[in-house]
């Protein structure tokens, strides 16, 4: 029998703890695969930060740095300016990105670091158990939004490419999303562009990806697929916010 | 022999890192440790090194984190209420068990508090500063020569403990000018085998973390660490003494309040009264044995701080109370004179029954 799918190599064989259903799989996969594909898999360190993907750091077959939470790109300065040949990720939640760590999310960003940053984005706390995130919607019910988030006391969600857009230091931010296999296609490749845009040390690169938590959101998976195409689409457009380099390719 | 060059304390400290081979500064500007930045800013860049400003005192200690977990020599600086905010990054460090120098160059708190010397965190550096059981190796220099000395053997210490090491200083250690004789680490190259460099496809990934969420594995790390933390206690306790042989009052006082201490030693003693001077060179582990030796002959003990009255507390659990330990201190900004010490000795002198 021929073998026509495998594990990546730099995904190693353990069990996750991640719940079923949950886009961080998917995200994980997307990640090593991008590894494997470019050969960089015994050059790259990672950052786990805090949040459900904090053990990141026992799946991915590379060397890992367990972040404070919000500091992964922090952290993931001081790996790459010791050793700028190493190549550099940090796999970040949108609690950890866009509330607490958004100072350092924006400077790093700013320095045109040259990090890569996966930017997971669920509009939850899934760690925790559900609360309200900086990219949850206006009038998502949370466990801290019980009543639906209202714009008018706790503000509007954060939307981090078109914020970062505005800056000249990143390199590349896209928005991708995990909803269907057209999504997930196109969100490899640009996690791929990421890491390559690293290689050729152009700098910063930023792929948020548009993920589900059906444990948190109280849905079936395939019912948090929707919802995310439904109401997470629409106010997270997906796409290409800035390429440094695209006249280039 | 070196050549002695005329200094100013902070710019001690990034020389004497500079020449035992940190090539990595992370910091925030902050009054009164601004020169060590500004020496890094100038130096670096000519010998192939990273000075980089970060947008926080946090961002700048989570730099020198991943630094350091890649395996290099690395340092930040800053002042008290920048330390504060750093106190969540050392605390990670201790329990990643990354070596690393942090230098405070103290001001009066709390709050904003001022730009002029003090001494007010030595609670805070000697018990950690951040959440959870741990300690820092805490040097306290006393001259700019100390400065550039305890620079270079707290990188050392760092790598032979794999913890982060505190230089504690003051506003007046930073930006005193003296000559000093700047020395290049003598200590053994230690590997790191823990450090995240890539695996080179050649062995399993490394992981520096803190993080375990199963109870008896989480007791074992900090049992491995506190057993460190013996050896430390045993191997690198620092202290100076000054004619404490004979002494009646010892006077205890470590950085720029030994200094005025130690004038007011030789004043006393010029007046009849036998003082001696008790000076900690590291804060944690303190000097405990040595001191308590010395509540055997001597009556009484002085604590001379520039704060409210910290390390009075480590003088009393020293000499186990065996002895009375009255306070000399001024804060704010203020510093003790000698008169003012000189009169807290004379007054312990005349209630211990010596000269006065």
């Amino acid at each position: 029998m021929e073998k026509i799918i495998e594990r990546p190599h730099a995904l190693i064989d353990v069990p996750t703890h991640y719940c079923p259903g949950c886009g961080h799989g998917i995200i994980h996969r997307l990640v090593a695969e991008a590894i494997d594909s470019l050969g960089i898999e015994g050059k790259t360190v990672g950052v786990a930060s805090v949040g459900c993907s904090v053990f990141a750091y026992n799946y991915f077959n590379v060397d890992m740095v367990q972040a404070a939470h919000g500091r992964a790109p922090a952290v993931a300065t001081g790996v790459k300016r010791a050793n700028p040949d190493n190549i550099v990720f940090t796999y970040q939640g949108d609690g950890d990105l866009a509330a607490i760590g958004t100072a350092e999310t924006v400077h790093s960003a700013a320095r045109g670091e040259n990090i890569t940053v996966i930017f997971v984005n669920n509009a939850i706390y899934g760690m925790t158990g559900g609360q309200m995130a900086p990219t949850s919607l206006p009038g998502q019910v949370t466990q801290t939004s019980p009543y639906g988030r209202d714009v008018n006391t706790v503000g509007y969600p954060v939307k981090v490419c078109e914020m970062l857009a505005q800056l000249d230091g990143p390199a590349y931010l896209e928005r991708v999303a995990i909803n269907n296999v057209k999504n997930i296609n196109a969100a490899k490749r640009a996690i791929k562009k990421a890491f390559t845009y690293q290689t050729e040390k152009k700098g910063f690169s930023l792929i948020e990806v548009v993920s589900t938590c059906p444990t948190n959101w109280g849905m079936t998976p395939e019912k948090a697929m929707k919802w995310a195409e439904e109401n997470m689409l629409p106010y997270y457009p997906l796409g290409v916010y800035k390429d440094k380099y695209a006249e280039e390719k | 022999m070196a050549q002695k060059v005329l200094m100013k304390g902070n710019e001690a400290i990034a020389e004497a890192a500079i020449s035992c081979g940190c090539r990595h500064y992370f910091g925030y500007p902050i009054t009164p440790q601004t020169e060590v930045a500004a020496y890094m800013a100038k130096r670096m860049p000519k010998i192939g090194g990273t000075f980089l400003q970060a947008e926080s005192e946090i961002a700048a200690v989570n730099m020198v984190i991943g630094a350091s977990a890649a395996g290099i020599r690395v340092m930040t600086s800053s002042s008290s209420p920048g330390i504060s905010l750093k106190s969540e990054g050392i605390s990670y460090m201790a329990g990643c068990d990354l070596p690393a120098l942090i230098v405070n160059v103290q001001r009066g708190g709390p709050g904003l508090g001022g730009i002029q010397p003090s001494q007010s965190d030595y609670f805070q550096a000697t018990r950690g500063g951040g959440h959870g059981d741990y300690h820092l190796i805490v040097l306290a220099p006393a001259s700019v020569q100390e400065m550039a000395q305890l620079t270079v053997q707290g990188f050392d210490l760092a790598d032979k403990y794999r913890m982060p090491v505190m230089l504690l200083a003051d506003g007046t250690m930073g930006q005193m000018m003296e000559p000093v004789e700047l020395a290049e680490s003598t200590a053994e190259k230690v590997e790191k085998p823990w450090a995240l460099t890539g695996t080179g496809m050649k062995r399993p990934h490394n992981i520096v973390n803190s993080l375990s969420l199963t109870p008896d594995e989480l007791e074992s790390w900090n049992g491995e660490r506190y057993k460190r933390y013996a050896v430390i206690e045993k191997e690198e306790t620092r202290y100076e003494e000054y004619l404490c042989d004979d002494a009646d009052i010892i006077v205890v006082g470590f950085g720029i309040a030994a200094r005025v201490a130690k004038n007011a030693v030789d004043a006393a003693r010029a007046a009849g009264i036998k003082a001696g001077m008790f000076r900690p060179i590291t804060l944690w582990p303190f000097p405990k044995e040595a001191l308590h030796k010395r509540a055997a002959t001597a009556k009484e003990f002085i604590s001379v701080e520039l704060s409210m009255g910290q390390m009075i507390e480590d003088v009393e659990l020293a000499i186990r109370c065996e002895r009375p330990v009255s306070l000399c201190s001024r804060v704010g900004g203020m510093i003790p004179s000698p008169a003012e010490v000189l009169a807290s000795i004379k007054a312990a002198a005349a209630r211990t029954g010596g000269n006065a």
